[in-house]
């Protein structure tokens, strides 16, 4: 992502913080939410940043159901939008991300995890809402869901979550923990212009022309922002090309099915993920987020001790990097998967391995992170 | 431009802040950390504790500081604790490396652990010497970098002056040179393991212009 | 007549299949015409035009309307005419609900839009019932109604709109009936000019859900005791206390002027960017 190798701005930050400057990068111009920790601090710096701009508007809704229907009427008057929360939140925003899939309203959903269910454990570390972000809201529908390690991490991965969505016309949720989020590190900003914004497209078309859910090449239609002379109807019910409701089996089934060839066809774009001394592994790990840093440290720990292990680092967790994750199980013996949860990311790990080598978990739900030691004992018991 | 002086070569120095909620533990660690990321140019990764943790009167920060870039971006193994109440002292001495250096607060930590610590009644001193109980954070950052082979005094007091807002900047950079005149008086140097390359430090410091 | 159904025939879509869904003698659809005739008063540009509404019977009319229009999700649509209000204060924002949908599940953010004083106009299309999903109490079914989830009679009090928003912060609120259109039209075309959060009640019998649950022979009877129990609201604050019970006050109650929270946003904005420069 990054090209240019000029000397850039450093600051010392926290990965909330980073979010930020990667959503302003990005060219957000709308935030409503609702406070929840542990992901306030992006509320709170959006509070101050955004009216500084000069397109920018921040609103606090009164609760989360409220800032996503606040976010999503934005996006479809034009804007780039972002709303940030944790689980109990994320738990409420449900019916609107099945809405913003339904619509195809571009957006940016940030959900730094912390221990649950319910009000859990409002302070510490999980990985808990991983199939939620993929199948919390009712019904079949693609979303992107991407994570970040580190704190440069928050705020590219806050870029390409922006580029996705408006390339791609969905939302697109990131998942941070709270070790991420909460981590204060070196950061560089990138230079204007460093970093590639991609926009949605805009109809090219006359208003009597425009039909606003008609396929294309892509599978993405443009989208006419609400006030731009295009008057469109936009709904949740199942809509024709013209974006009216429709019962039509025909259509509904059109409609489905670009909805998700739109995202099937880009995999290749889409899922990002990191590879470390992969090439020889015999043992391999698979993580994200905060736990794959711990893994990134075991690894360079037992080479040392001669042990082969490899590690990949989902960045993308949704669609699953199927092509990435084979690879590393047909040349391991063994594939490790450490997270914060009873197996959540292993379940895909093990549904793409399809039994061709052994998938052992290290699974931690005690509000604390896996330690590089934890995941170093794993290995040599392999 | 100054003449780049080379780094002190570190691999994970861990070291914990700890003590009571109001003691400006977190802006500490804030400016230990900004000051050893952007000024010294080492890969830092601070954390702290949030929350009902935060709140019950306790306070935390932790800080990876390393040559290379930090996998891990939690403690493991400290090599400095520095503990300002007694219940900091008893609850994270246990996490100090074999090696690692205990540091307290002599005014507020009546039992330690073991008789091999640095101690300095760091509330004391800026209540009786400053006359401004809240300038004990930049007291006791002052006595750090005394201790820390690889930081520079310059590079700390800008990250002060950087962090602070003007009106309270002069009472904490009086503070900072009381708790580093404090330290090089009782402390002595740096443990060994942590010396290696101190000159190198101290060059560093010649050479830059502020 | 026929000069009131050319005008609203400029404002359907004509690419919209037709028939509607609503029922034989609905009161949503006059309203729907009250709201097509109040923008054409107001000259408005259609594009400048933005219909957001909820689900239930109330939320299906936004489709027949040539506006750009939003279909949202049940109690929610004020939240989306929010967003869209603050990204693009020069829309003129509309936004149809039913009861339930504005007071039962959207009841917080009702009130909330009130508070902020958000600038659009709210237009709560209220037959005392769930329609949309075959009759089931709302918030608003009086004492002792019966609905299919209040087989016995509703033993809960109903809310009364008109206070609700009034206490809550509304810059305007009124109500109105399906039966009174042209009182109606008066009501919206102010409601429309205004800054501000502006809440019109409208009156509006169900037949098919309400009305034959509850006594009403057919919808011709449920106008008629509409006009029986409503007054204008000058003439009901002139009656006996005792005897206002009887009837339902219909008209402007609430008229302040304070400006919308768009408005504010823009001139903090102003601020701060003129002082950074
Ligand atoms: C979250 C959610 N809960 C329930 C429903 C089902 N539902 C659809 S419309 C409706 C009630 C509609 O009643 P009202 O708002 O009074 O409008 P009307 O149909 O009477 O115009 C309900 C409960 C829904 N769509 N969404
Ligand atoms: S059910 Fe009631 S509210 Fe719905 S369309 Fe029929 S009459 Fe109107």
């Amino acid at each position: 992502m990054a090209q240019a190798k000029k000397k850039r701005t450093e600051i010392f930050a926290l990965g909330n913080e980073a979010v930020v400057e990667g959503a302003l990068i990005a060219g957000c111009t709308f935030y409503a939410g609702y406070p929840i920790t542990p992901s306030s601090e992006i509320m709170e710096i959006m509070a101050a940043r955004l009216p500084r701009t000069p397109e920018g508007v921040f609103l606090q809704m009164e609760d989360e159901i409220g800032s996503l229907g606040a976010a999503i009427g934005a996006s479809l008057a034009g804007r780039k939008v972002m709303t940030a929360t944790s689980g109990p939140g994320f738990s409420l925003m449900q019916e609107h991300i099945g809405y913003a899939c339904m619509v195809e309203s571009p957006l940016v959903i940030v959900n730094v995890m912390r221990g649950g269910p319910s009000t859990g454990l409002p302070t510490s570390p999980s990985q808990g809402d991983v199939q939620q972000a993929r199948w919390g809201t009712h019904g079949d529908h693609p979303i992107i869901v991407l994570s970040a390690s580190d704190v440069q991490e928050c705020l590219e991965m806050t870029v390409r979550a922006f580029n996705m969505a408006e390339k791609y016309r969905t939302p697109v949720i990131l998942l941070l923990d709270e070790v991420t989020a909460h981590t204060r590190e070196k950061i560089f900003l990138p230079e204007p212009g460093e970093y590639e914004i991609l926009e949605r497209a805009v109809p090219s078309v006359p208003p009597e022309w425009f039909k606003p859910y008609e396929d294309t090449a892509r599978g993405v239609p443009p989208v006419a922002p609400i006030g731009a002379g295009y008057r469109t109807h936009i709904t949740g019910l199942t809509h024709d090309p013209m974006g009216y409701p429709t019962q039509r089996p025909d259509e509904i089934n059109t409609a489905m099915h670009r909805m998700f060839r739109k995202i099937d066809q880009f995999f290749d774009d889409i899922q990002l993920v990191d590879e470390f001394l992969t090439e020889d592994a015999e043992i391999g790990i698979v993580a994200y987020g905060s736990v794959a840093r711990s893994a990134r440290l075991a690894v360079t720990k037992a080479r040392e001790r001669g042990y082969k292990v490899g590690l990949i680092t989902l960045k993308t967790l949704f669609p699953f990097p199927k092509p990435s994750v084979v690879a590393l199980a047909r040349k391991a013996k063994c594939i490790l998967v450490p997270e914060m949860n009873m197996g959540q990311m292993s379940r895909e790990v093990k549904r793409v391995n399809n039994g061709a080598t052994r998938v052992r978990t290290i699974n931690r739900v005690d509000g604390s992170i896996i330690t590089p030691s934890e995941i170093l004992k794993s290995i040599t018991q392999v | 431009m100054s003449k780049k002086a080379k780094m002190q070569e570190l691999n994970r120095f861990e070291l914990r802040l700890s003590g009571l909620g109001g003691q400006g533990i977190i802006t500490l660690g804030k400016i230990l950390g900004t000051a050893l990321a952007l000024g010294h140019g080492y890969y830092v990764t601070q954390t702290q504790s949030y929350g009902p943790e935060a709140r019950g009167g306790s306070s935390r920060a932790d800080l990876v500081i390393s040559s290379h870039p930090i996998s891990y971006p939690k403690t493991e193994n400290l090599d400095l604790l520095v503990a300002l109440s007694q219940e900091a002292c008893n609850a994270y001495y246990r996490y100090l490396k074999p090696n690692g250096v205990l540091m307290v607060d002599t005014s507020m930590v009546a039992n330690t652990p073991t008789n091999v610590y640095k101690g300095l009644p760091f509330t004391t001193l800026a209540k009786d010497k400053i006359g401004l109980v809240q300038t004990l954070n930049i007291l006791v950052l002052g006595a750090v970098t005394h201790l820390l082979p690889f930081a520079g005094q310059r590079r700390m007091k800008k990250a002060v002056e950087q962090a602070l807002p003007p009106k309270i900047q002069e009472i904490n950079i009086k503070a900072f040179n009381l708790g580093h005149r404090e330290a090089a008086k009782h402390f002595g140097d740096a443990p060994a393991v942590w010396l290696e390359a101190e000159e190198m430090a101290d060059a560093e410091e010649d050479t830059e212009h502020v | 007549m026929s000069e009131v159904t050319q005008l609203i025939h400029q404002y359907l879509r004509h690419n919209k299949k037709f028939p509607h869904v609503l029922c034989p003698g609905c009161g949503h659809g006059i309203a729907m015409g009250s709201i097509v005739r109040s923008v054409h008063a107001q000259g408005w540009s259609k594009d400048d035009v933005v219909v957001v509404a909820g689900i239930g019977c109330s939320g299906r009319i936004a489709v027949y309307m040539d506006f750009n229009t939003v279909h949202t999700t049940h109690g929610r649509a004020l939240t989306f005419a929010t967003g869209i209000k603050m990204a693009k204060p020069e829309m003129h924002v509309i936004v149809i609900m039913g009861d339930g949908d504005a007071l039962s599940i959207g009841g917080n953010h009702l009130i909330h839009a009130a508070r902020k004083n958000i600038g659009l106009t709210a237009i709560i299309l209220n037959n005392n019932i769930y329609g949309m999903t075959g009759g089931q109490c709302s918030s608003t079914t009086p004492t002792g109604d019966f609905s299919m989830t209040t087989p016995y009679g509703q033993l809960e009090k109903s809310f009364d709109i008109v206070e609700l928003a009034r206490a809550a912060g509304a810059n305007f609120v009124a109500r109105g009936t399906a039966f009174h259109a042209q009182q109606l039209d008066r009501i919206m075309t102010t409601a429309f000019g205004r800054p501000g959060f502006n809440l019109v009640e409208v009156f509006t019998p169900c037949h098919t859900q309400y009305g034959r649950k509850n006594k009403f022979k057919n919808p011709v009877e449920m106008y008629k005791h509409i006009s029986k129990t409503t007054m204008p609201l000058e003439a009901w604050s002139k009656l006996e206390p005792e005897k206002r019970a009887e009837r339902t006050p219909v008209g402007v109650f609430v008229e302040r002027d304070e400006p919308g929270l768009e408005e504010r946003y823009m001139e903090m904005k102003k601020k701060l960017l003129g002082s950074a420069q």
